[in-house]
């Protein structure tokens, strides 16, 4: 059967079973690679994609789940200004090693910081936390992240 | 006098002119202190090429799994060439040892290796170009200098770009690069400079460049089933169920060969991942589980306990005086038995490779390979093909740990692409096949006994090792080495094994060796300082007191420098400072110390820990000394190494173990086996003790200490002895 999401903006028809998980969708039927497969499990953020904004496993999620939503991907992460932000705060201070989880990590961030503009070390930690780094370049990713909150909050003031 | 590792011998370069103007320089670099044993690299490659528009392109060598080393390399290249960094491009170079020499991620030897012959190849473009200005002048080249992208004549306005004088600069001689003078340390531009990775912009951008990413017109996807038992063979699986899957176009059984890491299983192809994984379900296999199937972690540790207590001891790997003597007549004896897990790599991208199997035979393949020059010979050997018909490109790898040395997936993707000329297909494990399937860091137990005399020096030491058999002249990644510390320092000494058969794979993990015998090593050393009234880091200094660094010697990449206890004592003084070891430490905190010297770099490490509510580890801070010689080359992934590995070592102590059960490991995707997550990320603050010897790698060297460190901090917490990883919370209730 066919479905019908929106990603990035654009309308896509998708003809795949239903409880296929929306990662293999973009991956294997669009040919959108950005989106990474780590786990399969919901259990360490690689592949996360906003979901009507909010930051979703696209392992888990399955493609009839997402009919007629609104799905954003890593590919379109540089349209919007907080995640242009988090782009250039990564590139500022290298954050990644191998750099495989980074699409996954930099869409959580992004929707931590669309939805929380000014969190505290311990809110960027808990958000944070299901996005792992097998490189472990945490200590970074938290650092770009406070930045980012850091320079939105002085653009408002 | 300096250590200094000589690896430059032997590179070979050679320049031409290119079409459009502008010039390439080959160079080769063929495996150092081997030149005479293999045949050098005989074809030109293009590995500088300096374009009239003045962009520059390097040839990145090596493979990159998040060790930075793309960008690296260039870097040193760059810096002799005194390019603008701004103008270079770096083009990952296909698998090559004819063109390119060893193109390995491993071992942390690319530093050593690379760290004259990169450099020297960017000296010689830079004379070489600097000779073109000087004949278009008509001026003696002594007078020139470089700038930034360009050669001037100082005190006048001469000045040219390098792609203004490329297409010249094809046409001078190439110079011997053993007579190029490279520059001094302090006027180095690019090296040393905090440079981001050359790939970083993809990345945030979500572009294609993993192997995984690989997409070819007409390309396939492939799941493989194997018995999770080591070692089984299949006896049948239902094909036609598989086949009769959605999305499913093809199953197919493939038989297993060792000599080349293949196991038996069934291939299932189709157009989407998701749906010919989900197809494995219908397959049904029967197995032949043999007899490796009543292994356990538990039996092998049952194993260990019946050697010790057997009274036959082991095969003697290292003696000297008479150790039985010395503790026959030691004040104080000190035994302990120690032991640790198996451990998996779990790379964040999970195994996989991309396979053309062209109608004329010859095979095309995109590997996230560590070793791609030995997956291209397995390959090559497994389908009856030269290694030049077996084209592999190096793909970015999303991590690597020692996983990627091993090129099974690539034998498994040859083997499924045969059976399909015309079409790519690309394999890719799940993250189960992938914990379940390593080649695992080899668990191990040892049965250690130190004698005191009166004044609480060491007077005997003793180790009953055991662990597993390797095949005769296969790499073990288990090995314990003869000098392991303090045998060196000691008089009396015996070091025995048992070695235990099993069919569990087993290789190298991030500081392979090192990781399990730092923590063995320093937790008994910690031990003795107890007993004897010091602290471990005091320890240490006395017994290295004095003791001159050994003479280079011949390793497997060539000279290297031999062991220095002066830098021992120098990291060790230094974390003592940077920790203000021995002053009070927060309520409910402690503070441990460990040491260890692997890949050629020395790592003192302090942690500062507690225990939560429920007695599991909290680490508050971790402060690091290393010593990696005279030069840090890229600041950002040299500290990003070193936490990295300091995160990775605390999730190795804390909380990481794969057990074998029924011949198949237990653990299977992230919630059991729990890879660090950011919120157990402690404040790590690392110094770098510059010392007079060639740069050396960081990609495995800041982790073993940090495992020791940890259990040393909980004793000095606790009064309780980890002896047994990973660290169970039960032992301090």
């Amino acid at each position: 059967m066919a479905y019908r999401v929106t990603i990035n903006g654009e309308t896509r028809e998708i003809d795949a079973p239903g409880d296929m998980p929306l990662l293999w969708a973009l991956r294997n039927e669009l040919g959108m690679v950005g989106t990474k497969f780590g786990c399969g499990i919901g259990m360490c953020g690689a592949c996360t994609v906003h979901v009507d904004g909010q930051a979703t496993r696209s392992c888990s999620m399955p493609l009839s789940a997402v009919a007629d939503k609104e799905v954003s991907t890593i590919e379109s992460l540089g349209e919007t200004p907080i995640g242009q932000a988090l782009q250039a705060a990564w590139l500022e201070d290298d954050v990644m090693q191998c750099g495989y989880c980074q699409a996954g990590q930099l869409m959580n961030a992004t929707a931590l910081l669309n939805n929380n503009p000014n969190p505290t070390d311990g809110e960027i930690q808990a958000a944070m936390q299901g996005n792992i780094c097998r490189c472990a370049c945490y200590t970074r990713i938290h650092a770009a992240i406070a930045k980012v909150a850091r320079d939105e909050e002085t653009a408002n003031a | 006098m300096p250590d200094s590792v000589q690896l430059s011998r032997r590179t070979l370069l050679k320049a031409s002119a290119l079409a459009g103007g502008g010039f390439a320089l080959a160079a080769t670099f063929p495996m150092a202190g081997r030149a005479t044993a293999v045949s050098g690299p005989s074809e030109l490659n293009a590995f500088i090429t300096i374009n009239p528009d003045d962009t520059i392109t390097i040839i990145g060598k090596n493979p990159e799994i998040g060790q930075g080393i793309k960008t690296m390399l260039p870097m040193l290249i760059a810096e002799e060439l005194d390019a603008d960094w701004d103008s270079v491009t770096v083009q990952q170079a296909d698998t090559n040892a004819a063109k390119y020499g060893p193109q390995l991620a491993g071992g942390s030897f690319a530093t050593p290796m690379n760290w004259i012959p990169m450099r020297q190849a960017g000296a010689a473009a830079r004379a070489m170009l600097m000779a073109a200005a000087a004949q278009r002048w008509g001026v003696d080249v002594a007078a020139l200098a470089t700038e930034p992208g360009r050669v001037v004549q100082p005190g006048t306005s001469r000045s040219a770009t390098f792609g203004e004088l490329a297409s010249d600069a094809a046409y001078m001689d190439v110079p011997d690069p053993e007579s190029l003078t490279l520059k001094d340390q302090s006027d180095f531009r690019i090296i040393g400079r905090a440079i981001g990775g050359v790939d970083s912009p993809k990345i945030v951008r979500g572009e294609p460049i993993f192997g995984v990413d690989t997409q070819l017109p007409g390309m396939v996807y492939a799941a493989f089933e194997r018995s999770p038992v080591f070692g089984a063979r299949l006896v049948s699986a239902d094909l036609d169920a598989a086949k009769a899957q959605p999305g499913v176009t093809d199953a197919f059984t493939v038989e297993g060969n060792p000599a080349v890491e293949l196991v038996d299983g069934i291939a299932v192809i189709g157009s989407n991942w998701w749906l010919v994984n989900k197809a494995r379900s219908a397959l049904a296999p029967q197995w032949d589980n043999g007899e490796w199937a009543s292994h356990s972690t538990a039996g092998y540790a049952q194993a260990a306990q019946d050697a010790w207590a057997s009274g036959q001891g082991g095969e003697v790997f290292a003696e000297k005086g008479d150790a039985e003597a010395a503790f026959a007549e030691a004040d104080q004896v000190l035994e302990a038995e120690y032991s640790y897990p198996f451990l998996a790599h779990v790379p964040m991208e999970p195994m996989n490779c991309t396979a053309l199997m062209h109608e004329d035979g010859t095979m095309e393949m995109w590997a996230p390979s560590q070793t791609p020059q030995g997956g291209q010979q397995a390959v090559a050997s497994y389908l009856g093909l030269e290694p030049a018909q077996v084209t592999v490109h190096i793909t970015r790898m999303g991590g690597g740990f020692g996983r990627r040395l091993n090129n099974d997936y690539m034998v498994q993707v040859a083997a499924i692409a045969k059976e399909m000329p015309g079409t790519p297909v690309q394999l890719i494990w799940s993250r189960e096949d992938d914990v379940r399937s390593d080649f695992y860091r080899p668990a191990g137990w040892h049965k250690l006994r130190a004698a005191l005399n009166a004044d609480g020096q060491i007077t005997g030491w003793a180790d009953h090792f055991v662990t597993f058999d390797f095949p005769e002249g296969a790499y073990n990644p288990a090995a314990m080495a003869p000098d392991e510390f303090p045998a060196k320092y000691v008089d009396n000494l015996k070091f025995e094994q048992t070695k235990l058969a099993s069919k569990v794979p087993m290789g190298a993990l991030r500081a392979p060796t090192s990781n399990a015998m730092a923590f063995v090593m320093q937790s008994f050393l910690d031990e003795v300082a107890q007993a004897t009234g010091k602290d471990l880091p005091t320890l240490m200094l006395e017994l290295t007191d004095g003791v001159p660094a050994e003479p280079t010697t011949m390793g497997f990449m060539g000279p290297q420098p031999g062991f220095s206890a002066p830098r021992l004592q120098a990291v060790t003084r230094k974390v003592m400072e940077m920790a203000d070891w021995g002053s009070p430490v927060a309520e409910g905190h402690a503070k441990g110390f460990g040491f260890y010297y692997s890949h050629m770099g020395y790592f003192a490490e302090v942690v500062e820990a507690s225990l939560d509510d429920r007695n599991r580890p909290v680490v508050h801070n971790v402060w690091a000394a290393g010593d990696v010689g005279s030069q840090i080359i890229n600041p950002f992934g040299a500290l990003n190494q070193v936490e990295g590995a300091i995160i990775d070592g605390l999730g190795q102590a804390i909380q990481l173990a794969v057990e074998i059960e029924g011949g198949a490991a237990v653990q299977s995707n992230f919630h059991n086996y729990p890879i660090p997550r950011m919120p157990m990320t402690p404040q790590i603050h690392v110094e770098w003790v510059l010392s007079d010897n060639d740069p050396t790698g960081l990609g495995e060297p800041a982790l073993p200490p940090v495992i020791p460190a940890l259990t040393n901090a909980l004793f000095a917490l606790t009064g309780k002895r980890v002896r047994k990883l990973p660290i169970d919370p039960a032992m301090f209730a």
